[in-house]
């Protein structure tokens, strides 16, 4: 209570500074904070507008926004269509990110241990408790497996990664989806939490046995030893901008209102768990020319934001993609007499 | 010797006047200052049981002997943190209270006067390490080390299906109940020894000396002319230490294993109310799970409170009780 209350009072000082300078302000989830800063700092440089991004987490970037706080909120788990109709919220992708389990096991290489989305939520369900055991044996002909225990290290703060995470986890297997679900956390029925991912990254490199999660600039930045995980129609997939962009391709965004789309477990060379992070702003900007700043700042990051993406290990949105989220702003984000704010050239 | 009296002197009459003015204001200052405390630690109180009221009328006593707790389907049982919260608290004491006495006993009875400033001042420094240090450092330093020389070597040394056995089962990667219990240690160490340094240091020298002179060894003047005299205040002390290993956030999410469960071992992974609260107060979208999180603030606030004021009661009271 008293930290949202903090929260809110320090938006609101930022948001009402933000307002005299003509800059705008935005919070919410983690996981893209890297990208929306770098993207921050050469708009500044070349548009002359500050965005002021706090990384406060999805949740708060959702109350922030509907307590009209910030400019625009940010999110990791995408709000259904029914929720963004009653709050009156628009939202659309920035980019894509891929979530890799990682491992450590001695005398396996990165890559090497293949694993499916079956047998990966039995091992987070505790079912499946050693390396050795014929599950994974049997996904991993010919291979010498240790006889370690696994060690299951999940998020111990609720995240956006555990939500894209336990989704695929429920959408591959029935009894995670009956036991346990997906949300930003669940009561995990096996192992050891780690804060952030960073703390995940820690606990799996000083575990023997370990299997954990983490976003994939964290896999990379840290060298951990991914594995390969089989897509919806069976091939082994290792975790690469290619396999993400692959999915993000593949996914039917036309048709999915608010963007909300899945891109988890797809046929192909498509990544099973990737997923997109999202930006929602009013419908009816009170303050169009703020509306109008925000929109902008985003479309000048599709056209020149892909580079600085990739470097931090983000997937830009397909091409398509981002002609229908300016098709969205033009139709659907106006101001009061119900024009739009604003009209990407 | 006369003396001039003071009313042939004008200054004190003007003196008086300007006394007559201010002090009022100052006393109403003084007192809205006080009064503000406690109106502030009230309304936290208030808040506190007004937050985790849905959380505490829906699960009543099951949110204190229950210990599931599942975000997904909106249940919430505190169990496992509340054990973990006095666990930690209580191994930590277990581990900081010798040390802190025989640091303090060394620094009064025999440290040479040359190395008193040097280890009084590394006392304080520690005491000054914010707590996110040591959790790093915990995590990234302390863990593996832990884990290698300790865990591994107790866990293929306990006998199979021996009591023991089951006290040291867990995940030996050096994270778990033990290390948060040993950093908390570490963290409360600074703040007992010093308290009871300035207590030892409170005991008439007259006293030492003529125990001393009766013939006691240091020990024995220690055991019983030192320790009777501040018996009461070195309760308090240790209090103190409870006190801050209670509450205690940082250093303890990063090392104690985050798991919700109550644990079964010492190795296993556990969590504190201040631990669980730092980790999910940010996602926390559903209002039973910001109300249950709030409910365990007022269960950490009660414990806090309760603890600290055995602390005052004892501190405050004769010292030589």
């Amino acid at each position: 209570m008293f930290k949202s209350f903090a929260i809110t009072l320090t938006a609101t000082l930022l948001a009402s500074v933000a307002a005299q300078a003509g800059d705008i302000t935005g919070a919410g989830a983690t996981f893209p904070a890297p990208v929306y800063a770098k993207w921050a700092e050469s708009y500044k440089a070349q548009a002359g507008t500050q965005v002021n991004y706090q990384a406060i987490g999805s949740g708060g970037g959702i109350k922030q926004i509907k307590a009209k706080t910030v400019a625009f909120g940010a999110s990791d788990k995408p709000l259904t269509s029914d929720d963004l109709k009653a709050a009156g919220l628009v939202q659309f992708p920035t980019v894509i990110g891929g979530i890799v389990p990682v491992t450590n096991l001695p005398g396996i290489k990165p890559g090497e241990l293949r694993l499916n989305g079956d047998v990966l939520a039995k091992i987070f369900l505790g079912q499946v408790k050693k390396w050795n055991d014929p599950a994974i044996a049997a996904l991993n002909p010919g291979k010498a497996l240790p006889a370690l225990p696994i060690t299951v290290v999940h998020r111990s703060d609720g995240s956006g990664t555990s939500y894209v995470f336990t989704s695929y986890l429920s959408l591959v297997n029935a009894d995670w989806k009956a036991k346990v679900g997906a949300n930003t956390d669940v009561a995990w029925p096996a192992g050891e939490g780690g804060k952030g991912n960073d703390g995940v990254a820690a606990l799996v490199k000083q575990t023997p046995g370990a299997l954990g999660y983490v976003e994939y600039v964290y896999s990379h930045g840290n060298h951990l030893d991914y594995i390969s995980l089989s897509s919806a129609s069976g091939a082994y997939l290792e975790p690469n901008e290619k396999t993400f962009a692959t999915a993000a391709a593949k996914a039917d965004w036309a048709h999915t209102p608010g963007f909300a789309v899945s891109l988890l477990n797809q046929p192909g060379a498509a990544w099973p768990i990737s997923s997109a992070t999202f930006i929602l702003v009013y419908e009816k900007q009170d303050d169009a020319a703020q509306g109008a700043s925000v929109l902008k700042f985003f479309d000048w990051a599709y056209k020149n934001g892909d580079a600085q993406a990739l470097q931090l290990d983000y997937v830009p949105l397909p091409a398509s993609v981002k002609t229908l989220v300016r098709k969205t702003w033009a139709k659907a984000v106006h101001d009061a007499s119900g024009k739009p704010v604003y009209v990407s050239q | 010797m006369t003396v001039t009296p003071a009313s042939t002197d004008p200054a004190p009459l003007a003196r008086k006047a300007a006394g007559a003015t201010f002090d009022p204001i100052f006393k109403v200052l003084c007192a809205s200052a006080a009064t503000m405390l406690l109106v502030t630690l009230g309304g936290i109180v208030i808040s506190l049981g007004l937050g985790g009221w849905p959380a505490l009328s829906k699960y009543g006593l099951s949110f204190f002997l229950s210990s599931t707790w599942d975000p997904v389907a909106d249940i919430y049982g505190g169990a496992g943190p509340i054990a973990g919260t006095l666990i930690t608290a209580v191994l930590s004491l277990c581990f900081a209270l010798p040390l802190a006495f025989g640091i303090a006993v060394f620094l009064v009875e025999f440290c040479p006067p040359l190395l008193r400033r040097p280890i009084g001042i590394a006392v304080e420094l520690l005491a000054g390490v914010p707590s996110i240090v040591y959790g790093m450092w915990g995590l990234f330093v302390f863990a593996p080390l832990f884990s290698q020389y300790v865990e591994l070597p107790l866990i293929a040394m306990a006998p199979p299906g021996s009591i023991w056995e089951q006290i040291v089962q867990g995940i030996p990667n050096g994270s778990g109940i033990l290390s948060a219990s040993i950093i908390l240690a570490v963290m409360i160490l600074p703040y007992m020894a010093a308290t009871l340094r300035e207590l030892f240091l409170t005991i008439p020298q007259k006293v030492r000396e003529s125990a001393y002179g009766l013939g006691c060894t240091t020990l024995e003047v220690i055991w019983s002319v030192t320790l009777p005299y501040v018996r009461r205040s070195a309760i308090g002390a240790v209090m103190l230490g409870l006190g801050r290993a209670l509450g205690e956030t940082m250093a303890v999410t990063f090392i104690i294993g985050n798991s919700h469960a109550f644990p079964k071992g010492i190795f296993d992974g556990g969590s504190t109310i201040a631990s669980t609260i730092a980790n999910e107060f940010q996602e926390a979208t559903s209002d039973l799970h910001t109300s249950a999180l709030i409910a365990l603030g007022l269960v950490l606030f009660g414990l806090t409170f309760s603890v600290l004021a055995i602390a005052r009661a004892l501190l405050g009271a004769p010292k030589n009780g």
